[in-house]
This record gives structure tokens, C-alpha cells and sequence, in this order.
């Protein structure tokens, strides 16, 4: 994993992922170069290309997930100083990102100073960050009190929103609330109805970034690792030529596509987990020291104009 | 230290300090189900899953984990706030009947207290 740095050839290494990538475009593969430079693009506009508008504009934006301060044990006994870790990455790209999402589980506990910390660790990179709650930042007595207390502000329901960068539609969701006994993750009638509102007046020619902390495909019902209300949600989105669903939670790097619609797991910047159902349970997976940075990483988004796919890389700190 | 963690400790203390005093309740508890049951919160799944105890009988849960858990009644009738690793939470139950519960933060996980009388 030692070549998937984030650094100074990585211009040329998009440009060339674009043009292999568009050799790809329509076959519904996820492209992976061997030696690590990069994991996988979603090819997730093909149908749409060439019946775009030209208003977008290219730019980067930056996935981070799961960086859980207040964890300390043995799996990754400094979170402050991996999550410390993914700043210095981002501020060293040679391409300053527009904007950072990032997938939830701020916090482990829920805890004032725990959302207190993240913050001060985050505020070195001077971009604005998205926020979506993990089940980590929802646990207080609360029930999400704390995060909203924190990150609410200007968002609906329980912390759903939706913003326009540059011609790309963001929607935040959140699936971590109010969840049912031996369900998955779920997102709410309240929520289902703000997203067919919000979706509404929207062309479908509009490229689509969804993020939400749990994934909203299934990707292993034992574990509880999908939301099982997401097919109402993607009834919703399945009209556009292009949707990118980014998630944490699963601290690794995973990716499907269905039709427009590309899903893509990432990895946390505190701790690694199971492959799903390679262990007995989904609890933080431990790892020889030397392997940790590996393990944990960063992911670029370069949108690039309205009718090319959304190229992501996923960077480990290895 | 929280209060779930803090009433963990003193259950267990008290199963210390007192062997003498307890040896009539011991005697007691030959013939009637105990009164103290313990449910062990251990790779994201309660152990024992299924739980049979006597009206009044204390179940106090412990967390195992190194990612922390809740148990939240499906009736909504009890629930404990997070317990992190090694934490506590502990309910009496006092009447007979079906008690489903689960953990609210992986609801995929689910338990239940029966109380017969």
C-alpha cells in the first residue's frame, strides 16, 4: 500500500484515471489499478453524457469518516493523532479542495469535549466541513442532542440537509437515528418526504452527491451494515444520470454500482474493521503497529464537468 | 466515572462485603430462582439472548466491548444510556411477562428478560 500517496504526481494521475476511466464508462466495473495509486471510481454517469448542462465547473472535494475521538484502546490508542494525520494529508494536496464531507462518528461517546476536540483538530484546514451524524455522535442521553447542539444549526428533522456547489446537488442524511429493534439503519418517513421535496425541483441531468454515516446498500445484514428503508431513498434519486452515495461506518474501503447509482464505503482515520462476516463480531479489528496506516485514509473526489464521472481516490496513510 | 458503571460497582461490591449475611439468602435461593442475574454484553450479542428470572430479580448487563452499547426496552419501558467498555447497567423487574430489548445503537442485536412468577 505504499504508493497510494496523495502527492505531487497526483495531477497526472488524474488525468490519466480519466482516460482510462472513460474506456471503462458504461460496463458498470469498478476500476482499480494494481499497486494502490487508486482504488476505484464510480462510473456513474455514462447514460447521462453529453445531455448535461455546461454550467458545472471541475473542482476536488475531500471524503473523512469516522475519526471517533475519545476512542482509546488498543486498536488505535491516539484517534487526535491519526485524525491529525488526515489534515496534514489534506493540506498538502496540490489541488485545495472546495469542501470536506465528513461521514460520522465525529465523536466515540457523544461527548461535549470529545466534539469539542474534533473541532479544534479540524479547524488547521481553513475548508468547510459537512457534517452527517454517525450512531457514535447520537448516543447521548439526548439523543442527539449533542451533535445537534453542535452541527445542527440550518439543517432539518434531526440533522438532514441539502447544498449546491458548483452544479453538483449534496444531500446529507441521516441514518442513525430512531433505529428499530433487529433493523439496520433507517432513515424516517419525516426524512423520505423532506428528500422527495427536496430532489423535486431538481433536473435530472443534475449530478447527485448523497453522504450518510451507515451505508445504504446492504452490505452485511448480520452486522446491521445497511438502512433498511434506503430503497425508498433510491427510488427517489434513480432518475438522475448520476449519484455518487458516499458512507463511513464500516472503516474500509468498499464500492458497488447499481445502474447511475454508485455506492462507495470508506475508510476511518482511527481504526480499522472485519472484512464483513470475517470476524465474530464488527468491533474495532487490531493490527500489527506497522499496518495500522494502512488501514486508515482519506478519500479525493475530483468532479470534473457535468457529463465525466466523479473520480474518487481513496488514499491510505501508508 | 458514570452512574451506569457506578451502580455496576456496587452490585459487585456488595456480592463481596456480605458472604456472611448472605448465607441465609443462599439457603433461600436453593428453593426460589436468584435474585441477581447477570447478562454479559460480549462481541455485539447478549449472552444469554434469553433470560428466565423471578419477579424482583435484578439483571444487570455488562459491556465487554470495545465499541460501547445501550439496552433499550422495545416497549421503551427501561433503558440504559451508553455503556462503554466495562460498564453497567442494571433494572429490576418486578412483574411477570415478556421483556424484548435490544441495543439502540445496533439494533441487530436483541435480548429478552421472561419474568415468571
Amino acid at each position: 500500500m505504499g504508493h497510494d500517496h496523495d502527492d505531487a504526481p497526483e495531477g497526472l494521475n488524474r488525468r490519466d484515471l480519466l482516460s482510462r476511466c472513460a474506456g471503462w464508462a458504461g460496463t458498470a466495473a469498478v476500476y482499480t489499478v494494481a499497486g494502490g495509486i487508486i482504488s476505484s471510481v464510480g462510473l456513474d454517469a455514462a447514460s447521462a453524457a453529453g445531455k448535461r448542462s455546461t454550467r458545472t465547473k471541475p473542482f476536488t472535494f475531500v471524503q473523512i469518516s469516522d475519526t471517533h475521538i475519545g476512542f482509546d484502546k488498543a486498536a488505535n490508542p491516539n484517534v487526535h493523532a491519526t485524525a491529525a494525520q488526515a489534515v496534514e494529508r489534506i493540506k498538502a494536496m496540490p489541488v485545495k479542495p472546495d469542501l470536506i464531507l465528513h461521514t460520522g462518528d465525529i465523536t466515540h461517546l457523544s461527548k461535549d469535549d470529545q466534539f469539542d476536540d474534533a473541532k479544534q483538530i479540524l479547524a488547521g484546514l481553513d475548508v468547510p466541513i459537512f457534517y452527517v451524524p454517525g450512531e457514535h455522535d447520537f448516543l447521548d442521553e439526548g439523543q442527539g442532542r449533542a451533535f445537534l447542539s453542535h452541527y445542527g444549526r440550518g439543517t432539518q428533522g434531526l440533522g438532514w440537509y441539502s447544498f449546491d456547489h458548483d452544479g453538483v446537488h449534496f444531500v446529507a442524511l441521516n441514518n442513525v437515528a430512531a433505529l428499530k429493534p433487529g433493523g439496520m439503519a433507517h432513515l424516517g418517513d419525516d426524512q423520505i418526504a423532506w428528500l422527495k421535496k427536496d430532489l423535486a425541483g431538481l433536473p435530472s441531468s443534475a449530478p447527485i452527491v448523497v453522504f450518510a454515516h451507515i451505508p445504504l446498500w446492504t452490505v452485511y445484514e448480520a452486522w446491521g451494515w445497511g438502512t433498511d428503508d434506503a430503497d425508498q431513498a433510491l427510488a427517489l434519486l434513480r432518475r438522475f444520470g448520476s449519484v455518487t452515495v458516499l458512507n463511513g461506518h464500516i472503516h474500509q474501503v468498499l464500492h458497488k454500482v447499481e445502474g447511475n447509482v454508485s455506492f462507495h464505503s470508506a475508510r476511518s482515520t482511527a481504526y480499522p474493521q472485519p472484512a464483513p462476516g470475517a470476524a465474530p463480531s464488527p468491533g474495532p479489528l487490531k493490527v500489527p503497529t506497522e499496518q495500522l496506516p494502512s488501514m486508515l485514509g482519506i478519500r479525493t473526489a475530483n468532479f470534473v464537468r457535468g457529463n465525466s464521472p466523479i473520480a474518487l481516490i481513496d488514499a491510505s496513510f501508508a | 466515572m458514570s452512574v451506569v458503571s457506578r451502580i455496576g460497582r456496587i452490585a459487585f461490591l456488595a456480592t463481596l462485603v456480605a458472604p456472611a449475611a448472605l448465607v441465609p439468602l443462599l439457603a433461600a435461593a436453593a428453593a426460589a430462582p436468584a435474585k441477581v442475574e447477570k447478562v454479559a454484553i460480549d462481541n455485539f450479542a447478549f449472552a444469554p439472548q434469553v433470560i428466565v428470572v423471578a419477579p424482583s430479580t435484578t439483571v444487570t448487563w455488562t459491556n465487554a466491548d470495545e465499541d460501547p452499547h445501550t439496552v433499550v426496552a422495545t416497549d421503551k419501558s427501561f433503558h440504559s444510556a451508553a455503556m462503554d467498555t466495562e460498564e453497567s447497567y442494571s433494572f429490576t423487574f418486578t412483574h411477570p411477562g415478556e421483556y424484548a430489548y435490544f441495543c439502540s445503537l445496533h439494533p441487530h442485536m436483541t435480548g429478552k428478560v421472561i419474568v415468571k412468577g
